[in-house]
Order: C-alpha cells, then structure tokens, then sequence
C-alpha cells in the first residue's frame, strides 16, 4: 500500500495541522518511503496472533469519587495563552 | 579531581562524612558549566552568565545533591517544554512523580532542563527547537537521542546525575554514545505521571549516571506503584545496591544472533565480542540465541509509537498552555497553532500515526503492527526460558556526525534498531560503556532481562564494570 499527496493533505486535515505547499510535497515523498519500510509487515502470517496493546495485563483503576485536593483555577489557569475570568478563551465557535 | 567528576555516591559519602556541602558541589558545577556548556549545549535554555539559584533540602537520602532533568519531565514553576515551540514558556503547575520523589528523598531539582529531540521524536538531538547537543568525546558528533542532553551533560560532568525517558532507546542509545550508564526500567516500574507522552504503552523513564552504583541507587528511588499512573505496577521495589558485587559464574547470557549481521559496523563487532569474552572470564556461560522477529522491531515501532503520539500530542492545540498562533477562527487557530509550533520531525510523525489509525488502514497497518509485537515479546519469552540475561550491542554503530542522517528520517529511525525490541516487549534493559573506537568515541554493551528484574542487569554490569576501567575515562573538553 502506497500514500499519495490527496492522501497526506487529508490526514495532516485530520490531524489539525496545516501544510505548505513545499512541505506537503516532501512529507509525501519522506511518507511514501517510509510506508514502503513498514510494508514490510505483510509479509508475515499474523492470522492466529492476538494483537498486545499492553505489554501488561492492564485493567481499569477505579477510585472512590470523593472530592480531593486539586489545582486551584488560578493555578490551573497559569499556563492559559487567553483566559477570561475562570475559562480557557479561545476564538469564536458559532457564528 | 573536581567535585562535579564524581559520582553521585561519592558525592554522597563526602556529604555524610561532612568533607563537602551541597554549597560547593553547586559552585563546581556551575564553574563547569561556564566553560563547557557554550561548545556542548547540554541544557536548553542556558543563557552564559545567569546562575539559578537552588533550595538544597537538608535531610534525606540523597540531601545537598543536585540532579539534571530531561526538559519533557514537569517540575513545578520551572520551564518544561520538551523542546519544542508548541510548548512555549510552559511551566508546569505540579511535579511529575519522580520529581516528588526524588525531591521526598532530598534531591535539589537542577534549575536547567536537559536538551532532547522535541517530544523525544529523534535519535540525536537534532531535532530540539534550543539547536542541536555536541557530544563531548567530539563535537562534530550528535550525543544520540532523544535524551542527548542528559547523557552529554553527565559525561562532561556539567551535572552529577540526570534522569531522561526512553521509548525506543532514548536512554540507552545516548548513554552508549556518550560513553556512561543508561538503564530503561520495565515497563510499569516507574511512574509515567508527569512524563510529557510520546507512546504511552512504551514510555519509561530512567536513570543516566556516571557508573553502575549510582544507577542502581537512582532506580530505586524512582521506583514504585502510583496511583496517578494505572499501568504502574504495585511490586515492591528492592534495594538494587544489593545486587552489586556479585559473582555471575554459572549465569546464562544468551547472544542473539540477529543483532550480529553482515555489514555491522566491525569496530562495534570486535568491542563488544570483547565484552562478552570479559563476561564469560568472569564465570559466565554464553550461547547463541534467536529472536527471530527482530527485524521487524522498527516497522511496528513507526506504527504503534506514532499512532500514540498522533493522539497524545492531540492535546496541543494552543488552548490551555505553551504557543498559540493568531486566528479568527478556532479550527484554523488549531491549524495554524500546531503548524507553526511542530518541527518537522513532530509534524512527521503525527501524520504518519493518524494515518496508521485512520478509516481503511487500521487493520492493515495498525492493528498488524500490534499483533507483530505479540511475535516480538514471545520471542524474548522464550529466550528468558533458558538465560538468565541477553547481552548484545547497544546501537549498531558509533555515534554519527552533526547532518549526517538529519536529512533521511529513515536512516535514522533504523539507528534505534538494537534499542527498541526491548520497549516493544516492555523488558527492561542498561547500556554501560564496554570500549571506544580507534578515533575515541564510545561504544555501549546492551544488557536486557525479563520483567522486574532489574537486579540482574546491575548484577552483571556492576560485575563488567567492577573488571573494566571503561567508566572511568573522561572527554577532553
């Protein structure tokens, strides 16, 4: 299986990033090769294999829902490229 | 000899036997820093002539001793950017649990962050937003990665000990080309809370010292359950200096076959068949072993290490912290944020991941990958049946040259192919130095185990390391 240029600019859409012109045509290339590398997968009879998402036999933790101490909204809020009051501000959603 | 070329338990003699305070340790490092930094750039951020200041605690285990920090570890109120532009001026607004820890058992955080590949995607530290890290043992060389910074720093002696994340080799492969220890504990050992996420089902963070001792004494205080990591792991964690000095006659080391291959590099050929002879004089039986699947490490490891990233790094979006790019609109904010905040190598990534994760290639790529890495870990099962270890090249070249690979990403995602097995099957694995080159840049002996044991990776080195001089030499700065 191959990757093209739609395809790269439809993913990297996906992935919220926007691409130059120049770099989209690298990437695809770069891409390309690197997905001919990983082809090398399909080689292999995986059939009857169970797939490790976790290397251990991981489950869900669960707590108590019970109030503990947490950051403060000021603290929370520190790092906040834009805030108003006790939000996060970002740019209009709904026009 | 200055304080900074010691060791951490050295260091820690000295300071329970009052010959030095914390005062003087901090003084020699940062005279250190003034005059090496400028040619290493260890740290990101270091600006010639600000000296930080540090709050030694006074009591502890490790009390009046300083340790450097990779830049993608949080530590409360002091710069965490993971070298990347998307996380500008981050600071975080609580400590990562190593943190806590090392901070509970006396440790000063040192106040500059160590260099890395922005979000760890790199194997030289090339790839930082800060410019690239020199290798102490010749500048024209890359330190590896992506914890080049930490590994470049300790073997300068720009700092004491340090501590970075390794999730395909990004401990051991630098600690190998900078010539010191680098251990990637087993997967769930150490809290991941607090560690920026690259591939969480891979992540681990570890020690980077100066000799087997101080990694032993690190690990063990960076260890243990956590509640605010549900794939840590509640097991106890031994006193790992307790494995030290040990006889290793009669132990089983396995060398796997496929990590010896026509085109090698023949000076990393004969330093560690040399090694392996030092192992077996000391009593250890060694036999050929396979791990069959091992050339198809690195083709999962794009896959399944970056389709984690592509969702981990969904989270920088210029919303809550780090840069945001100016935009009427929220989707094009995202867009713009993310285009303008991400290096190359980290937009690389991201797509390849969503991709690999994407409507129509998930079976075939994705959900592949994930049951080649079955075959992977049953591989190094079976060996662990009959070897108590697998001792192997940490990398399969030297440290390369500044440029060399920066242009052909390919070329240098195959540099971690001796590392990352050991991350796909969650075994933990060290990196000590065993030799150098006839031009003077280092070479690492691999050594791996199976799950939680730890003890024999410092049972071995430490015995390696206590028969070789190899630790004790230093790079002309």
């Amino acid at each position: 299986m191959t990757i093209d240029k739609e395809t790269v600019k439809y993913v990297a859409h996906l992935a919220r990033i926007e691409l130059q012109p120049e770099e989209l045509e690298k990437l695809s290339q770069q891409l390309h090769d690197i997905m001919g590398f990983i082809d090398k997968l399909s080689v292999l009879d995986v059939g009857l294999v169970k797939p490790t998402s976790h290397i251990l036999p991981v489950s869900n933790v669960l707590r108590e829902d019970e109030p503990r101490v947490c950051l403060t909204p000021d603290k929370a809020l520190e790092n906040a490229p834009s805030r108003n009051g006790n939000f996060f501000s970002v740019p209009k959603i709904i026009e | 000899m200055d304080l900074n070329q010691l060791t951490a338990h050295e260091l820690l003699d000295k300071l329970k036997n009052h010959q030095v305070t914390s005062k003087v340790i901090l003084d020699s490092l940062y005279a250190r820093i003034q005059a090496v930094e400028p040619k290493v750039k260890a740290y990101a951020r270091f600006k010639s002539g600000n000296k930080l200041s540090l709050n030694p605690q006074a009591d502890g285990l490790l009390a009046g001793l300083p340790i450097s920090i990779k830049d993608n570890i949080c530590t409360e109120g002091l710069n965490t950017e993971c070298c990347s532009k998307i996380l500008n001026n981050f600071r975080p607004p609580y400590d990562a649990t190593v943190i806590n820890k090392l901070k509970t058992a006396g440790s000063s955080i040192f106040p500059l962050k160590a260099n890395m590949d922005e979000f760890a995607f790199g194997s030289s530290t090339e790839n930082s937003y800060f410019g690239a890290t020199h290798n102490p043992w010749n500048l024209e060389y890359v330190p590896g990665g992506s914890s080049g910074g930490s590994a470049a720093a300790v073997t300068s002696d720009e700092a004491i000990w340090a501590l970075g994340s390794d999730t395909g080799g990004s401990i051991r492969q630098p600690a190998s080309f900078c010539g010191v220890v680098g251990l990637k504990p087993t997967y769930g050992r150490v809290s991941r809370f607090g560690l920026i996420a690259f591939a969480s089902s891979l992540d681990q963070i570890g020690p980077i010292t100066k000799d087997v001792e101080d990694a032993a004494i690190l690990t063990r205080i960076i260890s243990g359950y956590d509640p605010n990591d549900s794939t840590s792991v509640n097991q106890d964690v031994p006193d790992y200096t307790d494995s030290l000095g040990k006889e290793i006659i009669g132990l089983k080391i396995g060398i796997p076959k496929e990590y010896f291959i026509d085109g090698m590099d023949t000076e990393v050929k004969s330093v560690i068949e040399e090694a392996i002879n030092k192992l077996k004089s000391l009593g250890a039986i060694s036999h050929q072993v396979t791990l069959p699947h091992t050339q198809y490490a690195v083709p999962v490891y794009y896959i399944i290490a970056t389709a984690e990233a592509s969702s981990n790094l969904a989270r920088f979006d210029g919303v809550q912290y780090g840069y945001r790019a100016k935009s009427d609109s929220l989707i094009d904010m995202y867009k713009k944020t993310r285009a303008e905040g991400f290096g190359e190598e980290a937009k690389r990534r991201i797509i390849l991941g969503t991709f690999a994760l994407s409507h129509g290639y998930y079976d075939a790529y994705y959900l592949r990958a994930l049951k080649v890495r079955t075959l992977i870990k049953n591989d190094f099962d079976a060996v662990f049946k009959d070897f108590d270890c697998i001792v192997a090249p940490t990398s399969p070249t030297p440290a390369f040259k500044i440029g060399e690979k920066a242009a052909d990403p390919l070329k240098m995602y195959l540099s971690d192919i001796y590392t990352i097995s050991v991350n796909l099957a969650g075994i933990p694995a060290i990196s000590i130095p065993c030799g150098f080159t006839k031009n003077g840049l280092p070479i690492g002996l691999q050594i791996m185990a199976k799950p939680f044991n730890e003890e024999m990776l410092f049972k071995v080195a430490h015995a390696f390391e206590q028969n070789t001089d190899w630790h004790k030499i230093k790079p002309r700065l």
